[in-house]
């Protein structure tokens, strides 16, 4: 009788199926064999890649004006101050950005014949701020709007440029909240309006907290686009870190200050879309797994979804 | 006296389609009526239509007397007399079954949070459900799930509460909890309209049995009537089909 207290806890049970979370690169289920195939097949392709590059023509001259160290380690804490006004610019643009897209998000998706003005004119926002490169709508605000001389309104470039990027984001933003809007199955909003709620309590108790859950990873998404597009603003000379690094670039005659902006990009980018991922696969993990497991982990973590 | 519920003429089309052509019912105050038919026959969208979830294209529909199809009637007060109960449930997966109950109460009759949640709580406890307050709808059986719809719907204190179809989401075993919370309200004296596949439940609870058959009530009466000895040779072939399946 004491064999069965003493057989081993996972003899006979099923292992749990495995999720897998965050990438993997293709290699998570596959066994030790596989793993040296890409190890060689890895080293072979960025030996190539190295061996070419390192043999060109041009490497000496490129190594002098694009990774020369004195150059770098003297740029790199300038470029680092500097992107701390990246840093707030984001994080501001980013606040207003989650407000200001939402309320376009919402006013597009207001029913009824009434509100028709007001769907048309954010959706024509929606339309043109879509549709124009970035650049050229931070150069015809940024230099428009002080050569206006109007009082009252900012001329101050840091204004401005969180002015601009708000504008141009909010529109993509506004997008992916209506998307999940629209995910919201009629019978929630059924459900809300049969119980007395007006159409706008029921955006705003029932669609937009539900939709909002849901569209967290992609709004990340489009957060470590605006991160990069921070840069954008150098142009109406917001000093910050792209401008400082043509500063650099011109006082040395060196391109190297680029490979030291190039890094702190990637130093931060790179963790955000790592996270992004990881949100987005646990999201899926979540609606395969069933509610239960879902409700269990949303119990203790504000990011999480329900399909 | 004004009857709790009638509907006159309804007419209603889903594009080429027509789903109900020409309705007329009065329900009398506390009176249970089942709708009984078979799928597509138009249940479903007969309730749906008298609290005006689904617009109409004719017809009138008064609550009390009062025409609800009117043009420049506050639909959503009127709404907040008619409580409804889905087949899916359609609770709120992203708010307690406490904060699903009060919502309405609180933002629609503007009661304070407290006083919100005493009424809610009781109701609660009176089907079982005290212990599930605060927990997620996702966390609950089927038959909970529902009674948790059931109790959402009676926080609004309705005159009238209509029942779609409410446990043919549900597995067999559940389905007698939430039959039992109908049969209470019943007794509880609440005028109720009932959709259902439940023949058995429809001839025990209710007052009046009325057989939809291609969006026309084609034979109405008291269930011992309708099951017994029906008129209409559709009623017959519908009743025979349920108990060759073994639902009667």
């Amino acid at each position: 009788m004491d064999s069965d207290g003493a057989l081993p806890a996972s003899t006979g049970s099923i292992p749990p199926p495995r999720v897998t979370r965050g990438p993997r690169f293709g290699l998570g289920a596959e066994g030790g064999r596989s793993l040296v195939v890409a190890a060689v097949s890895t080293v072979a392709v960025f030996g190539l890649i190295a061996l070419v590059v390192v043999n060109a023509p041009g490497w000496p001259r490129f190594q002098e004006s694009f990774l020369n160290a004195e150059v770098f380690w003297d740029a790199l804490p300038k470029v680092v101050s500097k992107f701390f006004v990246n840093v707030r610019l984001f994080l501001i643009a980013e606040g207003l950005i989650l407000v200001f897209g939402l309320l376009l998000a919402v006013l597009r998706s207001v029913p009824g014949p009434v509100f028709f003005p007001v769907r048309l004119m954010a959706t024509i926002y929606v339309d043109v701020f879509r549709a124009l490169p970035g650049v050229l709508v931070i150069f015809a605000l940024g230099l428009g709007i002080p050569a206006l001389r109007i009082e009252g309104l900012p001329s101050d470039e840091f204004l401005i440029a969180i002015v601009v990027l708000t504008l141009i984001y909010s529109a993509y933003v506004s997008e992916v909240y209506r998307a999940g809007i629209e995910s919201i199955h009629s019978s929630q909003t059924a459900a809300a309006r049969s119980l007395g709620l007006s159409q706008v309590q029921t955006l705003r108790f029932v669609v937009v907290p539900q939709a909002v859950r849901r569209v967290i990873p992609p709004l990340l998404n489009d957060f470590i686009g605006l991160q990069k597009d921070t840069v954008l603003v150098s142009y109406i000379g917001v000093v910050e870190i792209f401008r400082e690094t043509q500063i650099l670039q011109a006082a040395n005659f060196n391109f190297t200050p680029y490979m030291a902006t190039a890094l702190v990009f990637l130093v931060v980018t790179i963790p955000l879309a790592r996270f992004t991922d990881w949100l987005i696969a646990r999201q899926r993990a979540q609606s395969i797994a069933g509610p239960s497991v879902a409700s269990r982990r949303r119990r203790g973590l504000l990011f999480a979804g329900r399909a | 006296m004004t009857p709790a519920l009638s509907i006159q003429g309804l007419h209603k089309s889903f594009g080429q389609l027509e789903v109900l052509r020409g309705i007329d019912l009065e329900v009398a105050e506390h009176e249970v009526i089942a709708l009984i038919g078979a799928s597509g026959s138009g249940k479903s969208t007969l309730l749906r239509c008298i609290n005006l979830i689904e617009p109409i294209d004719a017809g009138r529909v008064l609550i009390e007397g009062d025409e609800i199809t009117a043009k420049g009637v506050d639909v959503d007060r009127i709404r907040r007399r008619i409580g409804i109960v889905f087949q899916a449930f359609n609770l709120f997966p992203h708010m307690s079954v406490l904060d699903n109950v009060t919502l309405a109460p609180r933002k629609v009759l503007r009661r304070s949070r407290r006083d919100a949640e005493r009424d809610a709580t009781a109701l609660l406890e009176r089907f079982g459900l005290a212990e599930k307050a605060r927990d997620l709808p996702d966390r609950l059986s089927g038959g909970q799930q529902q009674r948790v719809a059931i109790v959402r719907a009676l926080a609004m204190k309705p005159d009238l509460l209509l029942l779609d179809e409410v446990t043919s989401a549900l597995d067999p075993e559940l389905v007698a909890e939430v039959l039992d919370v109908i049969r209470e309200l019943a007794s509880g004296g609440m005028t109720m309209v009932i959709a259902t596949h439940e023949m058995g439940f429809a001839r025990d609870i209710a007052n009046r049995v009325c057989f939809l058959d291609g969006g026309r009530i084609l034979e109405q009466g008291p269930p011992h009537q309708i099951f017994a000895e029906p008129r209409e040779p559709r009623t017959r072939q519908f009743l025979n089909r349920i108990i060759e399946a073994g639902r009667l």
